[in-house]
């Protein structure tokens, strides 16, 4: 039966959806709207197992010391800080107890972190936890100076919000990217050389695309860089990258038929 | 160890070093890169120049901050153009990190429109752009290919309200306004696979006009859809944006980053170059001790 149901369920709704495209009907729409309904709100379901998830992968870290577990406490930190930050706003211009409330929530979980990870000594840190938990308590019922927002807009304009988004999250993803820069020069300095016929068709290629966004080459090569670049993005790739659409196309419809006929059973875990 | 030795186990950080030091100077030396226009860049222009006033473009801004430095002159340039040009907007962030992003863009762009400006010759009075009348920001909503799907029956489907909280009905640009058939366009802004799900279950399910505005390394991936015609333009990279800024004669941030951009690339070239000298005489060399081939 464990087996049976969700084959059955991924067999009707699998089956429905591919009619419903070919059905223009009111009712049809109406049912379609609903499972569309239905999946974000699974979605959302998978949304918390997953931050449960990664709660849990990140105390085991931290438990069992592997390298670089120091990191997985930033982890913690950055994931309930914005989680905070994200469901509160304040009222007015001050702060009033916000900060201490912020990190009396922080220091509870670092005490249950602390609590799950030691083999001797739990009490204490189980104890510290509850003292931590009833000051931020308090002060979320008794500090008027800002609020908590579950169900509105407010916080988006909470300014630890915007600002750990702005100032932290921001250029760090930025900054990231931007290495990449350096390691395609590198990569291309060592990668890039013409060791047989199709190695130099690739690095030919790849220098006419290049150059051609070089303005300056213009008035040397005319629009010749232009043209030939066009040509290599229009016809041999736009040929090459089609024939991989098209593949994956039907990889995607014959993988879809495969799990809606109960033959690929990979989501169900060891099925 | 000569010096094709050298340059054959060149250590990367020289390299890196080099092209920082190339991108240092070119931002503090100020000229100005002359930009050659694409006809696929081209075709964007030209579709949103066409559009009446109060047409309704869908800009669905797609990527993350790793992004921001090639797509954001992208959205600046685009989104002033068709508010100059009175047209309004719909905006939709559909990557986990882009409302924030969007948000700020959003009001730095209102900003700029507050001033007046003269682009293509013709004259613009600065205005203010006002929520709910000049643009609407549905937000960000998990599950991008749900969300393109469900905005195909009705935006209220997936946002009953915009980012702010606003229920959409009492915006007064979203009256009557239900679906991609209430739109003139949608131009995808992205830095991921979100542009296949618009390309797919979007164009391809509710065929409206689509232009993709994309990171440089995506762009050959996207060409056949150009060819196709389900695709009426593409932008690539920074060099996309700074056309699409030549084209609307609005200089920004686009124009500014091909100065820096433009030399990084000659460095890479350059690089190649060497890289491939010193392989040539390496191989000749080995060749002749009768060597590897």
């Amino acid at each position: 039966m464990k087996r049976q149901i969700p084959l059955m369920l991924v067999l009707v709704f699998g089956m429905f959806l591919i009619f419903q495209y070919f059905i223009p009907h009111e009712t049809s729409e109406k049912a379609y709207e609903f499972l569309l309904d239905w999946i974000t709100i699974i979605g959302i379901f998978a949304m918390a197992l997953a931050i449960w998830s990664l709660f849990r992968v990140t105390v085991a870290k931290v438990r069992t010391r592997k390298e670089n577990w120091g990191y997985s406490i930033f982890t913690l930190v950055g994931l309930f800080s914005m989680m905070i930050f994200g469901w509160t706003a304040p009222n007015g211009e001050g702060w009033g107890w916000y900060f201490i409330f912020v990190l009396s929530v922080l220091m509870a979980i670092g005490m249950l972190v602390q609590t799950m990870s030691v083999k001797s000594g739990r009490g204490l840190w189980a104890g510290l936890m509850f003292v931590f938990l009833i000051i931020a308590v308090l002060i979320g019922i008794f500090d008027n100076a800002w609020s908590f927002h579950f169900m509105s807009a407010e916080p988006l304009e909470n300014p630890m919000f915007r600002s750990f988004f702005d100032f932290v999250l921001m250029p760090i993803l930025a900054t990231t990217f931007s290495l990449l820069a350096f390691f395609i020069a590198s990569a291309a300095y060592r990668a890039f050389r013409a060791r047989n016929l199709l190695a130099t068709l690739l690095l030919v290629s790849a220098l006419i695309v290049m150059l051609r966004f070089n303005p300056y080459l213009t008035p040397i090569f005319g629009d010749y860089m232009a043209r030939t670049s066009n040509w290599l993005m229009n016809v041999p790739n736009l040929a090459a990258q089609r024939a991989i659409v098209m593949g994956v196309g039907l990889g995607i419809v014959a993988t879809a038929l495969k799990v809606i006929l109960g033959i690929e059973r990979g989501y169900m875990g060891k099925g | 160890m000569n010096i094709l030795d050298k340059m054959m186990r060149l250590d990367r950080r020289w390299i890196f070093l080099f092209l920082i030091v190339v991108c240092v100077v070119a931002n503090a030396v100020e000229f100005e890169v002359p930009i050659l226009v694409n006809r696929e860049v081209q075709s964007i222009y030209d579709f949103i120049d066409s559009l009446p006033p109060d047409d309704i473009v869908l800009v669905a801004i797609d990527y993350d901050p790793n992004n921001l430095a090639e797509l954001h002159p992208m959205t600046f340039t685009i989104v002033e153009q068709c508010w100059r040009k009175k047209l309004k907007i719909i905006f939709t962030s559909l990557s986990q990190n882009g409302p924030g992003m969007t948000d700020q863009a959003i009001r730095d762009i209102t900003d700029s429109m507050a001033l007046d400006r003269t682009y293509n010759g013709v004259e613009y009075k600065g205005r203010e752009i006002v929520n709910g009348i000049d643009y609407t920001f549905l937000g960000y909503k998990p599950y991008f290919a749900l969300i393109i799907l469900g905005m195909g029956q009705n935006f209220r489907l997936q946002f009953p309200t915009d980012y702010y909280g606003t229920p959409l009905d009492s915006l007064p640009m979203m009256r009557g306004v239900n679906n991609y058939d209430d739109i003139a366009c949608v131009m995808d802004i992205s830095g991921g696979n979100i542009t296949d799900y618009w390309i797919s279950y979007g164009q391809g399910r509710f065929d409206f006009p689509l232009a993709l505005g994309l990171t440089g390394v995506m762009t050959a991936q996207y060409y056949p859809y150009l060819g196709s015609g389900q695709v009426f333009g593409i932008m690539g990279g920074l060099l996309g944006a700074a056309e699409y800024e030549e084209l609307t004669e609005n200089p920004g941030l686009a124009k500014d980053g091909m100065r820096i951009q433009l030399p990084a690339h000659i460095v890479i070239i350059l690089f190649i170059v060497l890289g491939n000298i010193g392989f040539f005489i390496d191989r000749r060399k080995r060749k002749q001790e009768g060597g590897v081939q």
